[in-house]
């Protein structure tokens, strides 16, 4: 990945886009920390995020794999999360949403995959942070769960958080994202809202237009 | 701020905790445990010769301790790749996560050793004899391996992402210190008969955290019978106090190496 350039303003949900490969996932890591980067300069909330860790206070992740020890109990596994944040948090709120009352006696390794996801995102949005990472925040959740997920999704977004998602679910991010950003081999091929794709690719549908962006014409 | 420095063994600490609690509920545990139960009883009740228990158990568990201590460490080190990526997002220092992981499974390893060997021991009547000084060493030693291999399969796992590799060079280096070793070393002391071998001995013997481990318990025990070539010279060359001094910090520098490299490699890993 090289020459990226992306100032993400306060509010508002950023979808993340673009082939397998196009740097999605690095990416999101170089802003959690997890990939370090030989050059360049990530800022969240003002501060670098060079040889800081703190700053990850900031920010919420939904991993995109749901695996977490298999022998904790899901209610020890939430307080684990509790404990190393310390933090206010919404725990029981989003137990009753998701209807986990019934598995926090369970162990973990018992869950079924959307029971796992239920997990993985009550933990991504049990605390109050200005910034929210979510990869792939759809997989394995059932009808109800989804629509649980996105009314989440958009009541933190009215109280003004930023939200990055990655999703392969078009529908899904046609309509919760405010702005796509496109990646394609590690730049950013295009950024902007839903109409400036369409008008620039001149295609009526979000998936085509998204099929169509990255082939390069002349009238592109 | 002083709090913040604190935050820091603070969150290693509770990341330990809950790898233990998930590691003491794995079925592997218990087998572990119920191995060395079962072991301990049944040398001690065939052999009325608590000496002699002691030894063959040495022999057990200086193989055994650094082949279940590669195999737990490599696996789990792999089985939690997802759930270390979640805890590398929150605001928690990369030291405190896979130090805070490796002492959680080389603790609960050793519980396991401890336990399972102590309460056969105990049983015994072990406080009426006078061998408790070298069954300690023996479970102290077993500790030192346990933390040692597993800090060596920790590092293995973190400089290999593909698992099947990771496993393989794993176990390659366990068969490597544990019979290889052994044997090169004993046909280089037949080819170079001839020549005075003392100082390469010693040497190949701090090399290898195996042969450390049971020449410390030979000359805890003192049977120069058992001591063999190595044990000799070391109880030659330093007397018997000074060479298990000598040898027991060599082990504590094998713990602290691959542990230091451990911190090292996981601070510049990306993942």
């Amino acid at each position: 990945m090289n020459n990226l350039d992306l100032d993400v303003e306060n509010g508002g949900i950023y979808a993340v886009l673009g082939p397998n490969g196009s740097g999605k996932t690095t990416l999101i890591k170089s802003i959690l920390g997890m990939v370090i980067m030989d050059d360049g300069q990530i800022e969240v909330s003002g501060q670098s995020i060079k040889n800081n860790w703190l700053y990850r206070k900031e920010i919420n992740y939904l991993p995109q794999i749901a695996n977490f020890p298999g022998n904790l109990r899901v209610n020890e596994l939430i307080k684990m999360i509790k404990d190393l944040r310390n933090k206010n948090n919404r725990a029981d709120e989003l137990i009753q949403l998701f209807n986990l009352n019934s598995f926090l006696d369970k162990k973990l390794s018992t869950l079924s995959g959307g029971t796992k996801q239920k997990v993985n995102i009550l933990l991504a949005f049990m605390f109050d942070s200005p910034v929210y990472i979510l990869d792939e925040p759809t997989t394995g959740l059932d009808p109800a769960a989804l629509l649980n997920l996105k009314d989440l999704i958009r009541k933190e977004k009215q109280a003004g958080k930023t939200i990055l998602i990655t999703s392969h679910i078009l529908q899904f991010v046609e309509e919760m994202a405010d702005q796509i950003i496109y990646l394609l081999e590690g730049k950013i091929y295009f950024r902007g809202t839903m109409q400036s794709l369409l008008k620039k690719t001149h295609q009526t549908k979000f998936d085509h237009a998204i099929a169509a962006i990255a082939i390069p014409s002349e009238h592109v | 701020m002083p709090l913040r420095q604190l935050q820091y063994p603070l969150n290693m600490f509770k990341i330990l905790k809950y790898s233990f609690f998930d590691l003491m509920r794995s079925r592997w545990s218990y087998v572990y445990f119920m191995f060395y139960l079962l072991l301990g009883f049944v040398l001690l009740f065939l052999n009325n010769d608590i000496s002699k228990a002691v030894i063959t158990l040495m022999n057990i568990i200086i193989v055994l301790v650094p082949l279940i201590a590669t195999i737990f460490g490599v696996m789990y080190y792999y089985n939690s790749k997802e759930f270390t990526e979640l805890l590398l997002a929150q605001p928690v220092k990369r030291t405190s996560i896979f130090l805070g992981q490796y002492l959680g499974v080389a603790g609960s390893l050793t519980l396991s050793l401890i336990f399972g060997l102590g309460i056969p021991f105990l049983c015994y009547g072990l406080f009426r004899s006078m061998v408790i000084w070298d069954f300690a060493l023996l479970l102290v030693v077993g500790g030192f391996l346990t933390m040692i291999f597993t800090a060596l399969a920790f590092n293995i796992s973190l400089s290999n992402e593909n698992k099947i590799k990771g496993f393989g060079y794993a176990v390659l280096m366990w068969l490597f210190l544990a019979v290889i070793y052994d044997g090169i070393f004993l046909v280089s002391l037949i080819v170079f008969e001839e020549y005075p071998l003392d100082n390469f001995s010693l040497a190949a013997t701090m090399l290898n955290p195996i042969d450390l481990s049971r020449t410390l318990i030979l000359l805890k025990l003192d049977i120069s019978a058992l001591l063999g070539y190595t044990g000799a010279v070391f109880k030659q060359f330093f007397g018997t106090n000074l060479g298990f001094l000598v040898s027991l910090g060599t082990l504590i520098l094998w713990t602290v190496l691959p542990i230091s490299r451990l911190m090292l490699k996981s601070k510049r890993k990306d993942f």
